[in-house]
Order: structure tokens, then C-alpha cells, then sequence
């Protein structure tokens, strides 16, 4: 059971009052973009074993997207954050090379 | 290979069964091989299996990280079936399951391949009308399948709750040919083959690196020691994006864990494979009189290999409304597997960026049911480094170039 804190009321939860969304920030493609910039967009996803940021929906709460850092592996979180945000926060950053130290990030 | 017959059984019964022998070899890795696959799972072995056997190359090792058929092909509801909608998926799939109606002979290893029927049942009246375009799309593909009414569907499953409360059952897709075979065995019987005809599986064998020059894979590296090998086959399942990482490539695939569960055996009381897409249900009774529950995947990444306890209530609960006799059965088992979703929820058979590496992936939550077409058709693509008929379709950059093979609309879920 995934149990995160919403970063924007506030409120901890299991899974099932979140919606997940996928993978977090990914660059947008849009008008001009070429076709492998769309595939990147839509299609093309880390999908790692680790460490993994991704958009989750407060869907039965405060209804607000945020991000949350975790990892895929053990369902431990690392922080979430809010969705305005285009890259991780250095707290959380150094939340999780303190839990994996090997660990190195892609943008 | 001592060959498996009456006889070979009469002979061990006044032995003692004393001189059966091991099924398969289990060989010191060497240093280089013509064909190194990564994954002794169904896929894998059965594309190691048709490399030998179609194309005369036996110079192959099948690497596997853990033990033979632990991962998704230990763990899935074993149903079998070919009634998809796309021409492509309904050429490749109904070549899987006609080479699985001959599997046993070809293996001679029972793989306990049992037709018995499978009904897709439509609880809504988009899913009526999908089914009948099913239907009609199979008549023109050859694959015999028929759309029923609801009195059909009581007559071939006394069990089941007609009418209702939430989901009614309004009719079905009926594939006769459908059916289950026992998972285990597909992948010790191809492994046995596979061992008598040279191959070397080699388990608790760790890929942990890949190693390329100028754009071509040269080896890779693995917990038991570095392996060269002229071409390189990566049939992971749920943990593909991270072999292409080692590779240098991404994937489109998102790896999301797929439950199912077991309950306590009864009696015989449901003779065909009934599968419930509309709540992510589908259930058919084992050999051993068990009831085999295949469930919803996450919504999210994981590689758990259990999943979240909330899809269990929902299938249950769901399952429970269609079949009430299900309500007083105790559940003994459950576990989950790492599922590879594609955006169109068709596989990848496909060259990838370095040019003597191949990949077969993205069979999502069906993977079982296609193990022997997917390994003829990778088996195929391996040994002569263009794709066949069968796999055509289904490259890498059928994402970039739009060439979708859209089962997502047709399938849902439940596989």
C-alpha cells in the first residue's frame, strides 16, 4: 500500500484517494516539434527500477496535481512537491541520495 | 533427451523411476555464443527453441536472472486465445495458438493444452457492439469466433448470473478454439528441447551490463562472468526499459504490476475460460479443481511483483456479483507480475538502435497466450536481422511513425 502526503492541503493518504498520472517532467512537445519530439513526448518513459518522479492527482480531496519522488521498487517516498514545480526541489534530491547513494539524476 | 512415451514409463516403473535424469542441462556459462538471450521465460526460450529448430542455429545461450519461468510465465492465468481485432495482432496470436495445438508433440512434453472454450462476456452495450465488430473482423482473418446471446451464454455456464444487478450479461464473444495450458510446463518443456538440441540455459545469470562498439552490441556483462555473443535477444517482459537503458536506448513502456490469485480447490463447476472486461475479471477453474483469478494492474509504475491489495476487492467484488456461488470460496494464494504496457497495448518485435541487437517486448497483461508464436516470429527477426510476416508490424517506430496496432480500444485490460 502507497501512502503519500499532499503537498497541497496538507493531508496523508493511501493510494486510493490519488490518481496516478504518469511519468513527471517530461517536456511538452507542441506546434514545430518533430516527429521524434512527439514520440519523446507521448510515448518515450524511464519507466525505472528506482527512483521515480511522478504526477499524482489528490482525485477524492483537495482534487490539486502535485509530484512525488519514490521509488518503484520498495514504494518508499522520498517528498512530493507541488506540480508547478519543473524540477525537483533540492530537499527532496538530497532526501533521496541520502536513501540511494548511487543513485544519479535524469533530467 | 531420454524421450517421455508408455514406454519410457513402463521401463522407469520396473526401474524404480530411478533413471529419469534431469530435464534440462545446466552448463557453465562460455565466453561467446552466436545468440545470447536475455530471459528464460516462455518468450525467451521459445525464441531460443525456434532459433534451433526453424533456423539450424544452436550455438545459443538462454541468460536468466533468477530461475527458469519465475517471472511472468510462472505467474499469469494461463488463458489462450486469438480473437483480437487487428489484423496484425490476430495473425500473430492465432499462429501461437495453433503452434500451442501442437506444442506437446513438437516438445514431446505435455503441456496440458486444453481447448476448452473461452467466453468474453459483454456487460454493456459498447462492449455488445465491439464484439460484434470483433466477430466480423475474425470472420475476415480466419479465426473462428461467434457472438452469442445471453440464453448461449447460460447454456455454456450454468454458474454464471445473468441479469444482472450492475452489470448484466447482454451476450459474448465466443472463441471454441480458446483455452488454458499449464504455464510451468510450456516453459520446462521448451527448456527441454532447448537442452537436447545444444542450448545452453544458463539461470541465476545476472545481465548487468551491455557492452557495444561503433553502434553494434559486442557482449554483455552478467554475475557469472563476461559473455560476447554476434547478436543479442532481449525478452524480458516487465523489466525491459531497464536492459535498454543498459543499452542506450528508452522504451515506450510503462511497467505496472498484474495480480491474479487462487482459491481453494472444488469440485468441477465451470468448463470454460470466462473472462469480464468491463470489471477487470477473468476466471476459469485449474485441473486441480482451483479457481484461477486474473485481476486489474496498477495504476501507476512498480516492480513489486505484488501489487495493490484494493484491485484484489474490486475484481472479487465484481466476480462475486457475476458468479454469487464465488462468495463462500476462501482465496489461498496470491501474487502479481511486472506487466510491460505499450501505448496501443500491442507488443514490440523489433531491430533497436544498435544493430545486432534484438528486442521482444510490450506483450503487456497477454503475454502467455503468445509465447509460441512470439518466439517463431523473434526466432525469426534473430537469425535473419530483417522481421518476418508475422512480426512486420510491430517495430520500435511504429510510435514515432503513427503506425499504431490499437488494441487498447478493443481489449481494455483484461487479456
Amino acid at each position: 500500500m502507497l501512502i503519500l502526503d499532499c503537498p497541497c492541503c496538507g493531508l496523508r493518504a493511501e493510494e486510493t484517494e490519488f490518481t496516478p498520472g504518469g511519468q513527471a517532467h517530461v517536456p511538452r512537445a507542441a506546434t514545430g516539434s518533430s516527429d521524434a519530439g512527439f514520440e519523446a513526448y507521448l510515448f518515450l518513459r524511464h519507466n525505472p527500477r528506482g527512483v521515480h518522479f511522478e504526477r499524482w492527482r489528490h482525485s477524492y480531496g483537495c482534487g490539486k496535481w502535485f509530484i512525488a519522488a519514490r521509488c518503484t521498487l520498495t514504494l518508499e517516498v522520498f517528498g512530493t512537491y507541488a506540480a508547478q514545480l519543473t524540477a525537483p526541489p533540492p530537499e527532496v534530491l538530497d532526501r533521496i541520495r541520502s536513501r540511494r547513494p548511487e543513485w544519479e539524476f535524469r533530467p | 533427451m531420454k524421450r517421455y512415451s508408455v514406454f519410457a514409463l513402463a521401463r522407469e516403473a520396473l526401474n524404480r523411476h530411478q533413471g529419469w535424469g534431469r530435464a534440462w542441462a545446466s552448463p557453465q556459462p562460455r565466453g561467446r555464443y552466436d545468440v545470447v538471450v536475455v530471459g528464460a521465460g516462455g518468450h525467451g526460450l521459445a525464441t531460443a527453441y525456434y532459433l534451433a529448430r526453424n533456423h539450424g542455429i544452436r550455438n545459443v545461450a538462454v541468460l536468466e536472472k533468477g530461475w527458469l519461468g519465475g517471472g511472468n510465465t510462472g505467474r499469469n492465468t494461463t488463458i489462450i486465445r486469438s480473437n483480437y481485432l487487428q489484423d496484425a495482432s490476430a495473425a500473430i496470436y492465432d499462429k501461437s495458438l495453433q503452434l500451442y495445438e501442437g506444442l506437446s508433440r513438437d516438445l514431446n512434453f505435455n503441456v496440458m493444452f486444453s481447448p476448452r472454450g473461452l467466453v468474453m462476456l459483454a456487460q454493456t452495450e459498447h462492449e455488445v457492439r465491439a464484439f460484434h465488430r470483433t466477430a466480423h473482423a475474425n470472420l475476415l482473418q480466419g479465426v473462428a469466433t461467434e457472438y452469442i446471446g445471453p440464453e448461449q451464454v447460460r447454456a455454456l455456464i450454468p454458474a454464471i448470473r445473468i441479469e444482472g444487478p450492475r452489470y448484466p450479461v447482454l451476450g459474448a464473444l465466443w472463441q471454441p478454439r480458446g483455452g488454458t495450458a499449464r504455464h510451468d510446463a510450456v516453459a520446462w518443456g521448451l527448456a527441454r528441447a532447448c537442452s537436447a538440441m545444444g542450448i545452453d540455459i544458463i539461470e541465476n545469470c545476472e545481465v548487468t551490463g551491455i557492452a557495444s562498439a561503433e553502434g553494434r552490441v559486442t557482449g554483455v556483462s552478467t554475475s557469472r562472468g563476461e559473455i560476447a555473443c554476434n547478436k543479442l535477444a532481449l525478452v524480458v517482459a516487465g523489466h525491459s526499459s531497464v536492459l535498454a537503458e543498459m543499452a542506450g536506448f528508452r522504451l515506450p513502456l510503462e511497467s505496472v504490476p498484474l495480480q491474479a490469485l487462487v482459491s481453494e480447490p472444488v469440485k468441477p463447476c465451470l468448463d470454460v475460460v470466462v473472462m469480464a472486461n468491463t470489471v477487470h475479471g477473468y476466471i476459469s477453474q485449474s485441473d486441480k479443481g482451483e479457481m484461477v483469478i486474473g485481476g486489474g494492474s496498477d495504476g501507476y509504475n512498480a516492480y513489486t511483483q505484488r501489487g495493490s491489495f484494493q484491485h484484489i476487492q474490486e475484481t472479487l467484488r465484481a466476480l462475486i456479483e457475476t458468479f454469487p456461488m464465488l462468495s463462500r470460496l476462501k482465496m489461498l494464494r496470491q501474487w502479481g507480475g511486472i506487466v510491460d504496457m505499450t501505448g496501443d497495448r500491442s507488443p514490440i518485435l523489433s531491430k533497436t538502435p544498435l544493430g545486432n541487437c534484438f528486442i521482444n517486448c510490450g506483450w503487456g497483461t497477454g503475454g502467455f497466450k503468445a509465447i509460441p508464436g512470439s518466439g517463431w516470429a523473434m526466432a525469426e527477426l534473430v537469425a535473419r536481422g530483417e522481421p518476418g510476416p508475422l512480426a512486420a508490424a510491430f517495430t520500435l517506430d511504429r510510435f514515432r511513425e503513427g503506425r499504431f496496432i490499437d488494441e487498447s480500444v478493443a481489449a481494455g485490460v483484461a487479456h
